[in-house]
């Protein structure tokens, strides 16, 4: 069976997750132009991380169930990149300006 | 044993893929729109209250622990800290529906749906920027589509913790049998890691600048 994570572990990983949600809060009344989203997203990326590996446990999953996760993030990159290039390289997209 | 549980995880992973699929989709689409029309979806901001967006984030992770804790109970046996942890999951997973449908009262009071119902007249009315009116008439059928959806899978979500909670009461789960609140874990973690993306999407971007 699989080792049992400690109380400790998970609280550690809410108190983290909370902290950064009041961090992304804050950051989100400065103004950093078009790197508001990136710090936003980053944070968000890096909150389901946390609770991917911790909470869902997946760090402690056979590699089989590790791939079948991996294969979302592997999914959504393709979906993403793929269709945000076919925009951009179209110019479909306002030139400068992103976000 | 070992092999069916990593079965059932397995199986929870592949049905968690198609739901990234579903959600996968809106999230690409607002891409496209979003980069397509800054200024107008970043004007929609504003009709966010984004402290209600951090308070939601805030006791979904709460929420997110408590079921992290309740597999950790089930997983030693302890069937009556599992029901407790359970309840505690349940009851934050209403609050954040109560602070959703507060939300939504407000943006119908606030004319912001984008819908006409039949018989209850338009509440769209965007008239404090009409350059933008169209394209955040775009952001809030985004808005109310994805946190719709979120919103169906948190009451799907509490459906099934009730389930789990009332398999816990029969005496089903024991130290070697526990799969059923492991996936069901997985799924609410799941509706977590949605509303994460969520939060910062829908409600931060451009809410400090004044664009209207």
């Amino acid at each position: 069976m699989h080792s049992i994570p400690s109380v400790r572990t998970y609280v550690l990983v809410w108190l983290t997750l909370t902290i950064m949600t009041f961090v992304t809060f804050y950051i989100s009344t400065i103004d950093l132009g078009e790197w508001n989203i990136v710090v936003a997203l980053l944070i968000a990326f890096f909150k389901m991380m946390l609770v991917i590996l911790f909470f869902m446990n997946v760090k402690a999953e056979s590699p089989l169930t590790k791939l079948f996760a991996g294969a979302g993030f592997f999914w959504m990159v393709l979906l993403l990149g793929q269709v945000a290039i076919d925009y951009i390289s179209r110019s479909w997209m306002p030139a400068g300006k992103m976000w | 044993m070992e092999q069916q549980f990593e079965s059932a995880t397995l199986g929870m992973w592949v049905f968690l893929l198609t739901e990234i699929m579903f959600f996968g989709g809106m999230f690409c689409a607002y891409m496209i729109y979003r980069s397509t029309y800054p200024a107008a979806f970043a004007s929609t901001s504003q009709h966010m209250n984004p402290l209600w967006g951090a308070i939601n984030t805030a006791v979904l992770i709460v929420s997110s622990l408590s079921m992290a804790l309740a597999v950790r109970a089930a997983r030693l046996g302890q069937t009556r800290a599992l029901q407790i942890l359970l309840l505690v999951t349940i009851f934050f997973g209403m609050c954040f529906l109560g602070v959703k449908a507060i939300e939504y009262h407000e943006h119908w009071v606030d004319n912001k749906v984008p819908i006409s119902v039949p018989g209850l007249g338009s509440h769209w009315d965007y008239s404090e920027a009409p350059q933008y009116a169209r394209q955040a008439q775009i952001l809030f059928c985004f808005y109310f589509f994805m946190t719709g959806f979120h919103a169906l899978h948190m009451v799907i979500g509490i459906g099934l913790m009730l389930t789990i909670f009332y398999m816990a009461s029969k005496g089903t789960f024991s130290r070697s049998y526990f799969a059923p609140v492991e996936i069901s874990g997985l799924y609410w973690h799941f509706v977590d890691i949605v509303w994460i993306f969520l939060f910062p999407l829908l409600y931060l971007i451009g809410h400090t600048k004044n664009l209207i």
